[in-house]
């Protein structure tokens, strides 16, 4: 798929999606080693969008399963049509048993779920797992078999195997500690807040209207209240926001009363904004 | 290709010797790795080897320097005869002025060789980070540094000026860990690679031993709090949902099997009382053990929601409830243990920490906050300071609280040395080893009430 890291940067930027070195490597290596990639990190810094970029580069479908508490395997892998097998049989009246007993359970009677899915299909293909932390344990016995040998096995009709290894992305906000063995079938990518020169470009690149130092200054602020110690640090997402709102209220520079202002975009809790507010000398709100 | 796969296992021992778990089949990833990457470039070779040794981010603390010292940016010192003191101070405030990270990384390298050298006789000398550091005084050159990028900004009268300071100090930090691990490197061309990747390199937070934590480590683990507890919170919640199961309950299994004849079809499980747990933490933070309790209460009080009550207590040698001052909102971990010694009566005469008076004093005076509901934590070294351990309050705690358990932050090989009475309180209610954020956090999984 790729030929180099600077490919997988360049490829990317395309599409809009800046990746920083560790990300392009880890996804050049996922590619080259035919492994799944896990990614990890805090919320709002394009765990998701990573994914999504890939298929774009990539020209493939996009196959997303979204977990949560409960999933399971009708809702993951497959599923009988139940409904359809019953007319089947209520329609063939008269037949034997034998021949309805083998015609209700094919392929025209099975409905393929994300991961069953992603593993049959001949074109090129990546398959999203999104948030694998919220799923219960179980779901991670059953992603085993998937992620190492990228086959499913169907009681009913065999195991099938994929023709085409399909680029497999895992995210996680590591609200549960994922199982040492779904690691170990991993490339491990933690995306942290980017550095200050990526993200001014990131900031550049999604907000093009505004000016050069503003650009940098809300940058500079946005990297200090990351170094505080707060309820929920702000993410490129809320960056991004909040060069946004400055854009759309026209704002020339950033001081006091803009910064007053507008610090609910990017700090989300009462206590949060007022120890900001005092580490940035502002009045008292 | 025979030396480049002795430098890759010898990482992968290094790290395993650090505590993260690598198998033989990751090993093989790295080397694979490595080919498809080469070695042109040695920032895209340590992301490669990360991805595909590492299982979680709190390893890479641990992998950064021990990658610096196998696959090192060179060898040797650098060319040139050795810079002088203020020369190097003058570039070192132009590169922080800059904020180029490149020249730091030279200035670095050229310091450590410069300043860094101590002993003359093979097999004594070295070079130290802590040396180095200390002649050249990075920390003293804030101002002038502050007063070069206003000068080339013109005045500075942009908002995001008044953040100057805690970026000039956050580039001046990153220019120690250079330095730090830059004489790394060089000790370990003399002594060996291997020696010093075991021994030099910190291990990761949560293996720190909590007496022995300095005070960044403990910034540190503060942070781990809000994570840790979350993990806890789904292994509690899950434990729970294990628990509600319950057994077989026989006479009412037998009542419904009256409506099959008598064959039990169904059996029907025990249900179980909805009980709310209640939490009380008897903490010492006394200087010795403070670093420990800290985060033991950060962590409880991180956990509130999974109890109806949590009671938090701290003494010295007098004792006095805090669990206000820990309310949600209000804690701001950094300043805690200032204000717990600020805010509450917990010492009397004297300063040092006496069991026995704290432990009478809470039977006498909060004995109804423990009822057979309650399971107790009593967080402490045991460390009586000579005088009586009062182990009568420790037994009337015992039969009124549903569990006890203490959590010491001592190795128990040196339980009962000393001025240490951990064995006569260790008959008496269960003792755990507890000594660092790793056996805590396995510690209250396992043994909080669900």
């Amino acid at each position: 798929m790729f030929t180099s890291v600077d490919d997988v940067s360049a490829r990317l930027a395309e599409t809009g999606y800046l990746a920083s070195p560790a990300v392009a490597t880890t996804v050049f290596l996922a590619d080259r080693l035919g492994k799944p990639l896990l990614v990890e990190g805090p919320a709002g810094v394009g765990k998701t969008e990573l994914a999504k970029a890939v298929a774009q580069v990539a020209q493939a479908r996009l196959v997303r399963l979204q977990c949560y508490e409960g999933v399971d395997e009708s809702r993951a892998l497959y599923e009988w049509n139940h409904a359809k097998q019953l007319l089947r049989i209520s329609a063939g009246r008269g037949e034997s048993w034998d021949e309805t007993r083998t015609d209700i359970f094919t392929e025209e009677f099975l409905l393929p779920r994300p991961l069953l899915t992603a593993i049959r299909g001949d074109e090129p293909t990546v398959l999203l797992i999104d948030e694998t932390d919220k799923a219960d344990v179980e779901m991670e016995g059953l992603l085993l078999e998937v992620l190492s040998d990228f086959q499913v096995t169907v009681p009913e009709l065999g195991t099938v195997t994929a023709t085409r290894r399909p680029f497999v992305v895992l995210t996680s906000n590591a609200g549960r500690e994922l199982s040492e063995a779904l690691r170990r079938r991993c490339l491990f990518l933690h995306i942290g807040f980017p550095e200050e020169e990526l993200e001014r470009r990131i900031v550049r690149l999604k907000v093009p209207g505004l000016g050069q130092a503003l650009t940098e200054s809300v940058v500079r602020v946005v990297g200090a209240l990351r170094a505080m110690d707060l309820r929920k640090v702000p993410s490129v997402a809320e960056t991004i926001d909040w060069a946004r709102t400055l854009l759309a209220l026209g704002a020339g520079a950033l001081d006091e009363t803009v910064v007053k202002d507008t610090l609910g975009v990017i700090l989300k809790h009462q206590d949060d904004i007022q120890k900001a507010a005092a580490k940035l000398n502002l009045d008292a709100l | 290709m025979t030396a480049v796969a002795d430098r890759i296992t010898g990482l992968v021992g290094a790290l395993r010797a650090h505590g993260v778990r690598i198998g033989t089949g990751e090993t093989v990833d790295a080397a694979r790795a490595v080919e498809a990457l080469g070695l042109a470039d040695r920032e895209l070779l340590r992301e490669g080897l990360a991805a595909t040794l590492l299982h979680g981010p709190g390893q890479r603390a641990v992998f950064d320097p021990v990658f610096d010292l196998y696959f090192p940016r060179g060898v040797g010192g650098p060319d040139g005869a050795p810079a002088d003191r203020e020369a190097l101070r003058d570039r070192l405030a132009q590169a922080l002025a800059a904020d180029d990270r490149a020249a730091m990384a030279r200035l670095a390298s050229e310091a450590v060789d410069a300043l860094g050298g101590y002993g003359n006789s093979p097999g004594s000398d070295g070079f130290s980070a802590y040396q180095t550091l200390d002649r050249l005084r990075p920390q003293t050159l804030l101002a002038r540094v502050r007063a070069d990028v206003r000068g080339q900004e013109g005045g500075g009268a942009g908002f995001a000026d008044r953040l100057l300071d805690d970026e000039i100090r956050s580039r001046i930090e990153e220019f120690r860990r250079l330095v730090g691990a830059e004489a790394r490197r060089r000790v370990a061309e003399r002594r060996g690679r291997d020696e010093i990747a075991r021994r030099g390199v910190r291990p990761t937070a949560d293996r720190v031993d909590f007496l022995f934590a300095n005070r960044d480590q403990l910034t540190e683990l503060r942070r781990a709090v809000q994570p840790l507890a979350r993990k806890l919170a789904t292994r509690l919640a899950a434990r729970r949902r294990r628990a509600a199961r319950g057994t077989v309950d026989l006479r009412r299994t037998l009542r419904s099997s009256l409506s099959t004849g008598g064959v039990p079809m169904r059996p029907v499980l025990r249900r179980r009382r909805p009980v709310r747990p209640e939490l009380v933490l008897l903490c010492d933070v006394s200087g010795s053990v403070s670093g420990f309790s800290d985060f033991t209460m950060l962590l409880v009080q991180a956990l509130h929601d999974q109890f109806s009550k949590v009671r938090v207590f701290a003494f010295v040698n007098r004792l006095d409830e805090v669990t206000g001052l820990l309310d949600h909102g209000r804690a701001d971990p950094d300043g805690l243990g200032a204000r717990i010694r600020a805010e509450a009566t917990l010492t009397g005469w004297h300063g040092s920490s006496d069991y026995g008076l704290a432990l009478g004093e809470f039977t006498e005076r909060y004995g109804g906050a423990v009822g057979p509901r309650t399971t107790v934590f009593v967080l402490g070294d045991a460390r009586t300071n000579m005088s009586d351990p009062n182990l009568n309050a420790v037994r009337e705690l015992a039969r009124r609280a549903r569990r006890v358990y203490w959590l010491n932050p001592e190795p128990s090989n040196r339980w009962g040395t000393g001025d240490s009475a951990a064995p006569a309180y260790a008959e008496l209610v269960e003792m755990h080893e507890c000594r660092t954020a790793r056996q805590l956090s396995a510690l209250i999984a396992r043994l909080l009430p669900v």
